[in-house]
């Protein structure tokens, strides 16, 4: 127990008391489930009263039965939070112990002392592993997967993923049949078929496991995508074998047909589950086109799509995970275009905390499990099926990367090579799996204490020494590099001058199909699926926006200007024009047209109504926009020399106007209004060399703030105009992209 | 290489070989297609390569074809364009596309990505000053924005400057406000990109056929 043995601070101790309660708490409510004079219900207890004689009325009384089941999950859950909060207290534990070690320990603990309590710990009912606690994990990944690295790599990935399976498989199985075919062993009831069944089960990575252990390690991508990408893909094989051996085990023999329509079902498995994948992915995107007026469920259908996906494939027995994955993959580009940005950020952590309390809970509940099951231990098959799986894995990952790297640019070195094989973690599907085998087969006490020791080996043993091992060989780790917009312009740079030298050469290759595909998505698919206007919008402009609100935010939290370098250069030593410096005069002048305007934005923000249907909160918009005042205007400071001057034959409003002037009042929401500086609307330019980098205004017909029209100023008295142009599109929501903010807090719907 | 020539003439062929190293089956195709495109004519000029239907899509057309028929790229210290190139000069660019070996040291590595950066850099220097102005840069991401709808050029010209500022803050850290940044110089283009790996990007597979897998 190393968790708890050494001496502590003070606050750790307060945890653990409260932990200790917690246990306790489980350990009370199983023993009060003896029935107890108390019946179900108020009904009941009437009744009991009447017929009974009479008690006195009860002032407190425990009813236990009736919150029973809710009770005893939120209190697991609970636990497992609890324990993560803990883990996370002890710095240096978390360093060195990865946190799935960590659960499974304390989930052998509870167990325990269930056990010890006297009362039957609860084992991971395959059910609700496979449809609560498996889903949320897979969707994370594959709503994030990163889809560049993936499918650079599929091609490496599937054959991993499906030959390397395959072959584990049968490497094992047959292995494990020879082994007991060995009288000494004395277990010559296992025939081939069990054995096979039982290597289909042991012998797939799991993506549960992988993700909590390579989360901590911060690989280079490559490797990241390999292993990972592996683990996802890998479910259509266990599911087609393991339900190809479990029907053979049954009857019993095999013949050719079998085996063909078992590869026959291997494609349906998976093809069948990317369809359904796909289908619900393309109804998510197109019910989002829809949802600019309530904006509140938009996050729902997400979920409730993608749990469709994953419960409709399951059904037919297809792949659930793959429809997952392709579901998550396939709404999510449009999806995002059509969301505001709170729903996508709601998106990114509920899935972020489903996933994490999931993972958290299987962890807890393998180390249960462990403790409860029914256990048949036999060392020698349980020391070679250990032995047998990091065998196997390895000369698999080698023989596979040779064939392999004949085919790629980017070969896989050695290190590479080590840490894919290391990285193939076993996990809970395994023993869910084996959990499920029904007790027909004679051996399953005895298979699922074999896939207990390998999970535990593989997350106890590769997962604690990974981490070291990957410092040791220097193995390249994850880049950590800010968003550069001059690598994103040569990227497409790249991209299109690729597929320009392909059709140079006459040859189609990779990048011929993919612009295919990008121009066939851009023309029909985002039409159909994409709300508005937002469809034309090029990558690179999303891109750069994207990075213009990653900086305005970051710049409103942090009260300076991000910069990863502090440098002093700005717009006037790329462009120098006669830029007039601002005088302090006309900057105090400036700094109280901001605070009067701020001010009066204010009490009409007061003045709304809160609505159900918006999630418009004013308070914090306020302190946010002070505080974002406050930081505008240093930058504002800084960036003076942006603003250049304008052709004379603008108009220059004085500063005491202040009217609302919209160009286009009824123009469809474009590709526009985000806070920078340097954007201006498709409408038609006023003057054809306009050079000054100016802003437009989105249309909000009722906004009556005070902001200055879009035309006609970069003089530095409507510096501050623009500035609060800046800040009141802060603070008014522009509409449906996928940086905005929710619709409409000023209009009154 | 005459046009009257039909069958791949070995001891030419090594000549190019040796100078651009592709296998003498990828030069034998390649040809095949030089002589596609120039209508079995010895040189290629840029009407052959205007009328490729697969390039009329994509927005950084015009550039694509000039590098071909920039004297720059045919690593002769040449300087200016030209009307029209032969199979050797139009090898001499498509080299640019091959992936390094495996086998190589990082130093040779280095060779080949600054090479395939002084390409992407003759590209953008179109007045061959040595550096990449901010109206030149400009115009670069203009190209490429133009075929992806009607944002015009405040977009691009907004993106460009963004641009450009962040290569100025990377590679001069200070400035005084009064001093001019002339442009992006070889030097600055390979220390912002240098995080790209280009030398594992700008390949075509087509180029790297050293194992019996070709790709049609």
């Amino acid at each position: 127990m190393p968790a708890f043995s050494c001496a502590f601070p003070g606050c750790r101790r307060d945890l653990l008391v409260i932990v200790l309660v917690v246990f306790v708490g489980i350990g009370l409510p199983i023993e009060a489930s003896a029935p107890a004079y108390q019946s179900h219900g108020t009904e009941g207890s009437y009744l009991t009263n009447v017929t009974n004689t009479k008690k006195a009325f009860p002032v407190l009384a425990v009813n236990y039965k009736h919150v029973r089941q809710p009770f005893e999950i939120a209190l697991w859950i609970l636990l497992a939070l609890l324990m993560k909060l803990g883990f996370h207290l002890i710095p240096r534990l978390s360093g060195v112990v990865p946190e799935s070690c960590l659960l499974i320990v304390v989930g052998l603990l509870v167990g325990g002392l269930i056990k010890v309590i006297g009362e039957e710990p609860p084992v991971l009912d395959s059910q609700l592993f496979f449809l609560c606690l498996l889903p949320p994990i897979i969707l994370d990944a594959g709503y994030f997967l990163p889809i560049r690295p993936f499918t650079e790599n599929v091609g490496t990935i599937l054959v991993f993923a499906v030959i390397g399976t395959l072959w584990n498989t049968f490497f094992m199985g047959g292995l494990l049949y020879a082994l007991c075919q060995i009288e000494s062993v004395g277990l010559g009831g296992v025939d081939l078929l069990a054995c096979l069944l039982f290597g289909s089960i042991v012998s797939a990575v799991d993506p549960v496991a992988v993700l909590a252990v390579f989360e901590e390690i911060h690989i280079n991508e490559l490797v990241h995508i390999l292993v990972f990408g592996e683990s996802l893909l890998n479910d259509a094989v266990t599911v087609v074998l393991y339900n190809l051996f479990e029907e053979f085990a049954k009857v019993g023999t095999v013949t050719v047909l079998d085996v063909f329509l078992g590869v026959v079902c291997f494609f349906v498995v998976s093809l069948g589950g990317v369809l359904v994948g796909a289908i619900y992915g393309f109804l998510a995107a197109f019910t989002s086109r829809f949802t600019s007026h309530t904006r509140v469920i938009e996050p729902l259908f997400v979920f409730l799509y993608s749990y469709m996906a994953y419960l409709s494939s399951e059904m037919f027995h297809l792949s659930g995970i793959m429809a997952l994955i392709v579901c998550g993959v396939v709404m999510r580009p449009y999806v995002e275009a059509n969301i505001s940005h709170k729903s996508y950020t709601t998106i990114k952590y509920f899935l972020k905390m489903w996933s994490s309390v999931s993972e958290t809970l299987i962890f807890i509940f393998l180390g249960v499990s462990t403790v409860a099951g029914p256990h048949a231990w036999n060392w020698t098959f349980v020391i070679t099926t250990v032995i047998l799986c990091l065998v196997s894995r390895v000369l698999g990952v080698i023989g596979l990367t040779f064939i392999i790297n004949k085919f790629r640019i980017v070969k896989l070195t050695k290190k590479d090579q080590f840490i894919v094989a290391y990285g193939g973690l076993r996990g809970a599907i395994a023993f869910s799996l084996g959990y499920l085998l029904s007790n027909r087969h004679q051996m399953r006490n005895l298979f699922l204490t074999a896939i207990i020791t390998v999970i535990f080996f593989t997350v106890f043993v590769q997962g604690m020494t990974i981490r070291p091992l990957v410092e040791l060989l220097a193995v390249k780790k994850k880049k950590e590099s800010k968003p550069s917009i001059n690598e994103e312009i040569h990227t497409e740079f790249l991209n299109h001058l690729l597929t320009g030298v392909e059709g140079v050469c006459g040859h189609y290759g990779h990048y011929h199909w993919k612009e295919k595909l990008n121009r066939f998505n851009k023309t029909y698919v985002k039409r159909w699926l994409i709300a508005g206007e937002n469809f034309k919008e090029p990558e690179l402009i999303a891109f750069y926006r994207k990075m213009e609100l990653k900086q305005a935010i970051m710049m409103v939290e942090s009260g300076q200007l991000p910069s990863a370098l502090p440098s002093t250069i700005s717009m006037q030593n790329i462009q120098p024009r006669a830029i007039p410096r601002v005088s302090k005069k006309r900057e105090e002048e400036i700094r109280r047209i901001l605070r009067s305007n701020l001010q009066n934005n204010k009490q009409k923000m007061r003045s709304r109504s809160y609505s159900r249907h918006t999630l418009f909160d004013a308070d914090e918009e306020d302190n946010v926009s002070e505080v974002r005042l406050r930081k505008t205007k240093m930058e504002m400071e800084r960036r003076m020399s942006h603003y250049l001057t304008v052709p004379a034959n603008r108009e220059s409003p004085r500063p005491g106007v202040r009217r609302v002037r919209f160009e286009s009042d009824n123009q469809v929401f474009s590709a526009d209004s985000v806070p920078t500086v340097h954007f201006e609307q498709p409408s038609p330019p006023s003057t054809p060399d306009a050079v000054s980098l100016e802003e437009e205004v989105p249309k909000r017909p009722s906004l009556e703030a005070d902001i200055e029209g879009p035309r006609g100023n970069a003089s530095d008295n409507h510096q501050g105009e623009l500035d609060y142009q800046r800040l009141a599109r802060c603070l008014s929501d522009p509409g449906p992209n996928k940086d905005k903010e929710e619709d409409d807090p000023f209009m009154s719907c | 290489m005459g046009a009257l020539q039909s069958l791949p003439d070995e001891f030419e062929y090594r000549d190019l070989s040796e100078k651009t190293g592709f296998s003498f089956e990828q030069i034998g195709i390649l040809h095949k297609r030089f002589k596609q495109l120039s209508h079995n004519e010895d040189t290629l000029r840029r009407d052959d390569l205007n009328t490729i239907p697969d390039l009329s899509c994509n927005p950084i057309r015009t550039q694509i074809i000039e590098a071909f028929f920039d004297k720059r790229n045919f690593h002769q210290n040449g300087e200016g364009t030209v009307q029209e190139i032969s199979f050797e000069e139009f090898l001499v660019v498509m080299s640019h596309f091959r992936p390094p070996a495996l086998d190589m040291t990082e130093e040779q590595r280095e060779i080949i990505r600054r090479e395939k950066l002084r390409f992407l850099f003759n590209m953008h220097d179109t007045d061959n000053d040595g550096t990449i102005t901010l109206e030149e840069y400009r115009h670069v991401v203009e190209e490429l924005l133009s075929r992806s709808g009607a944002l015009g050029k405040e977009t691009a010209k907004g993106i460009a400057d963004a641009a450009m500022l962040e290569v100025a803050s990377i590679s001069m850290g200070h400035m005084e406000p009064d001093e001019f940044y002339e442009g992006i110089t070889f030097e600055h283009f390979l220390k912002i990109l240098k995080d790209i790996e280009i030398e594992t990007r700008m390949n075509i597979r087509f180029l790297n056929m050293d194992t019996t897998n070709l790709c049609k």
